[in-house]
């Protein structure tokens, strides 16, 4: 959502604060929980960005100070949770072709949190997604697990785990990408070389662990930083979740192998030939996230890519989200990914749940988003109708309680549809003007 | 799926010993959108030879007691893709399966889609499985002139058997998606608009002058043939329109400029930023095959508006959804998704259906043959098992020419 500059005196009037600091009580639309029973006419409390209460119109108390919003007719569901996108200016947080392995490298310091991808994705109801570089190499950085609010920089986007780290974690992939870079002097001409090159890599983290636990407290023993084989080391010791890239089969179970050997946690990534080893991935534990496509192959990786993979994952009983690895998919659509997802015989309650708390478990976010609950962030959709309708539009986008997208807006019903001016990056936040004519004299 | 209505098929044979009258074949509907009329509620096609020998509701339709029948929720007109690069551009993206651009030079309108198009392509059956019977094919942006679309039926045999017009359009590029990406630093031509259009007119005066030697010369004076110029000469008599795509305003207003300049016939394709120059469109009465909805909206199309559709709707601009070029995934976009994401967009739902069928009938000059469910046209239907805009509907499968295809169950 831009800032409006018919909002700004107002929003200089009223500070934020002020204005989050009154409870929010949604009323009366559909309310799918995903990790309860739908409520068909049902109340949505919200205060200081989170969900206080839940539940039928007859049964949730609304304070008398709060601000009734009359949903009627509507359906609200949980912010969508995208778990592979390149929104935010991919290309200025990709990898160099200096070599193939580069987890120190970080996705936060390329991002741009007024790229208008991120407007759209608000317009397809997006929340928070996991912003990743690759995946032309083996290891290609540090991923961001952003909420998508409104904010000039990119320390806006960040989600704060309770030990005070940032939300992320490491993208890998294996298969063609990272072979056809190959006329690059590092990168890898074999599927077996790529294998290597990350074995050899953990194995230096492990011993880089060694060291350091050699050293105890003695900080004259420590070896010299080395901020890739930290990064490494932190996936080891299980702080960070590898978000691997895959297709083929074969690459599959090469990912589940190299798993057994050091133990690390990953989420498969596409997984397009998912369903010819989905009791091998169930086996392993591992969670997917999928990507459907309108059309089968664009390369020989996924010449298979079906829509029944979601299916087929979700009855060998895997844990199974979906993402828009937007620009290959729309942002816009992703509502449209689950839908499809259907079309192939997923369930519909398994579907829903892909776009939102099993995102959030794969993101391992889940006691704060993914689902309408109490103590969750306030983080929610306001559709038209059925979120698996292809006639049904995102209405509003809230995120911690704040509203980021709304289609009766002009600017934002902008980034909906698209035209002109659709692709430019947001306005600079207007804290300081006060009024049309002050902007333009400015400008 | 079990949930599918799968088409019911009643062998008849047998039980009288008469043998049926030539490929007579019943197909019952819940719903009939013939687009040649209001939609009927429990309707009947009677199909004989691949033609529609008439339409309308069962209890009143004259049909055969005896013939092979088909059911579906829902039935329409075969859906027509007014610009594919089906069956030149294959999904496996390997130099082998991708002949829908030669880059040895920037002019090529003598290359005929008919001699590039594999008609086995996966691709051809699975976009059929989603309702789609015909198809005009060709060239990708990225030269200036790419070669001659060919409309070919779906029955995936071969390109000589399913070609129902060899040489429709000369497909045109301009903009920067008409030039090689490498063109300006190796500076070669076209590098820019101007001389994109620049080198266009050059080869389009040539043709009108190669045309005119031809007719009139000495037979020894006559110039050699040059399948290129004859292709381009075919373009000015308004045998093949000129297929231009033309994303930007620029590029747009660059197309109708050259139509005024040659007294072209031309179809504008892709038209990203039409929603900005509706007026200048309408009044050159030159239809529209728009970019698909879903189209990456960047690049040339980062402009792209997926309301653009209604306001050609709203202008009384005829046009058509195409599925268009994809480099990458998808690499093929189906017109029944483009067209039916629309409806939440502005269009109504029965112009979003027109604009896979009966409108792309007329553009492609084959309105007499296909677009609409009406007597004598051909026998080219889809099958649906529910409203075939929705997301979770499936085709259960598609007719053409009277042959019956299965829907897109193997494809789930």
């Amino acid at each position: 959502m831009l800032i409006h500059l018919s909002q700004v005196a107002f929003a200089c009037a009223v500070s934020a604060t002020l204005l989050s600091a009154q409870p929010q009580a949604f009323v009366g639309a559909k309310l799918l929980p995903i990790t309860g029973e739908p409520i068909e006419q049902g109340v949505l409390l919200v205060e200081h960005g989170e969900i206080t209460a839940i539940g039928p119109v007859a049964d949730v108390q609304i304070p008398t100070h709060a601000q009734h919003i009359d949903v009627t007719g509507k359906t609200i569901m949980p912010g969508l949770v995208d778990s592979h996108s390149h929104i935010g200016g991919w290309p200025g947080f990709n990898a160099d072709n200096s070599e193939p392995v580069q987890p120190e490298l970080r996705a936060l310091d390329g991002i741009d949190s007024r790229d208008a991808t991120i407007q759209r994705a608000q317009a397809g109801g997006i929340t928070t997604a996991n912003l990743m570089p690759g995946s032309g190499h083996l290891i290609s950085g540090q991923t961001v697990y952003a909420k998508l609010r409104d904010t000039n920089t990119v320390e806006g986007m960040l989600i704060t785990l309770p030990d005070g780290r940032m939300a992320g974690g490491v993208k890998m992939a294996n298969g063609t990408n990272s072979l056809k870079q190959a006329k690059y002097a590092k990168f890898p001409g074999s599927r077996a070389k790529s294998a290597a090159l990350v074995r050899e890599a953990f194995i230096a983290a492990q011993e880089y662990q060694k060291k350091i636990a050699a050293a105890e407290d003695d900080a004259t023993k420590l070896p010299a930083r080395d901020l890739g084989l930290e990064t490494l080391a932190e996936i080891l010791a299980g702080r960070r979740t590898i978000q691997h890239h895959t297709h083929r089969h074969d690459d599959i179970l090469t990912v589940l192998r190299l798993k057994r050997e050091f133990g690390f946690n990953v989420v498969l990534q596409h997984v397009s030939d998912g369903w010819k080893v989905a009791d091998e991935i169930a086996a392993a534990g591992v969670a997917c996230s999928i990507i459907v496509l309108d059309s089968p192959g664009s390369k020989l990786e996924a010449r298979d890519v079906a829509w029944r993979t979601g299916a087929v994952l979700e009855k060998a009983g895997v844990l199974v989200g979906f993402h828009t690895d937007d620009y290959i998919t729309d942002s816009r659509f992703f509502l449209r990914t689950a839908a499809l997802g259907v079309r192939g015989g997923m369930s519909r309650e398994g579907a829903l749940k892909a776009l939102t708390i099993n995102n959030a478990k794969i993101l391992e976010l889940d006691d704060r988003i993914g689902s309408l609950e109490p103590g969750k962030d306030a983080d929610f959709i306001v559709l038209s109708g059925d979120p698996l309708s292809v006639y049904t539009r995102v209405e509003q986008t809230y995120i911690e309680g704040q509203s980021v997208f709304d289609l009766s807006d002009p600017n934002d019903h902008l980034f909906a549809v698209g035209g002109l001016g659709a692709s430019a990056p947001t306005q600079p936040y207007l804290c300081c003007y006060t009024t049309q004519i002050d902007f333009e004299h400015n400008h | 799926m079990t949930s599918f209505l799968r088409p019911l098929f009643l062998a008849l044979l047998g039980c009288t010993g008469l043998s049926l009258s030539a490929q007579t074949l019943l197909v019952y509907a819940d719903t009939l959108h013939t687009m040649a009329g209001p939609s009927i509620k429990d309707a009947v096609i009677v199909i004989s030879d691949g033609k529609i020998v008439r339409a309308g509701p069962a209890d009143s339709t004259i049909a055969p007691r005896i013939g092979r029948v088909i059911k579906a929720a829902v039935v329409t007109p075969g859906l027509i893709d007014a610009h594919s690069v089906l069956g030149l551009s294959g999904q496996l993206n390997q130099p082998h399966d991708q002949d829908q651009l030669d880059k040895s030079a920037p002019l090529q309108a003598d290359l005929r889609a008919i001699d590039a198009y594999n008609a086995r392509e996966p691709l051809v059956p699975f976009t059929r499985s989603l309702g789609i019977t015909t198809i005009n094919t060709g060239h990708a942006p990225r030269a200036l002139v790419s070669g001659t679309t060919m409309v070919a039926k779906l029955h995936a045999r071969t390109a000589d058997q399913d070609v129902i017009a060899p040489q429709k359009m000369v497909t045109v590029t301009l903009g920067q998606s008409g030039i090689p990406s490498d063109n300006a630093t190796k500076g070669k031509a076209p590098g820019t608009r101007p001389k994109s259009l620049a080198m266009l007119r050059a080869d389009l005066i040539k043709a009108q002058e190669y045309t005119d030697k031809r007719a009139t010369a000495e037979a020894d004076k006559k110039p050699a043939r040059n399948l290129h110029l004859e292709a381009l000469a075919r373009a000015l008599a308004g045998e093949q329109r000129l297929l231009i795509n033309a994303q930007r305003v620029v590029d747009i207003l660059g197309a109708l400029r050259l139509a005024r300049e040659f007294d072209l016939d031309i179809v504008l394709d892709g038209a990203a930023e039409a929603h900005l120059i509706i007026d200048e469109i309408k009044a050159s009465g030159f239809p529209v095959v728009l970019h698909p909805t879903m189209a990456r909206a960047a690049g040339e199309l980062e402009n792209a508006s997926m309301e653009t559709a209604s306001k050609l709707q709203a202008a009384g601009i005829p046009f058509a959804i195409q599925g268009g070029y994809e480099a990458y995934a998808p690499k093929s976009r189906n017109v029944l998704f483009e067209a039916g994401v629309l409806v939440s967009k502005g269009l109504t739902w029965e112009q979003a259906l027109a604009s896979i069928t009966k409108t792309p009938a007329e553009i492609l000059g084959l309105a007499d043959r296909i677009g609409t469910i009406e007597s004598g046209k051909d026998a080219d239907l889809a099958l649906y098992n529910g409203d075939p805009f929705e997301y979770t509907t499936h085709c259960t499968g598609t007719l053409i020419d009277g042959e019956f295809y299965p829907g897109e169950t193997d494809h789930l």
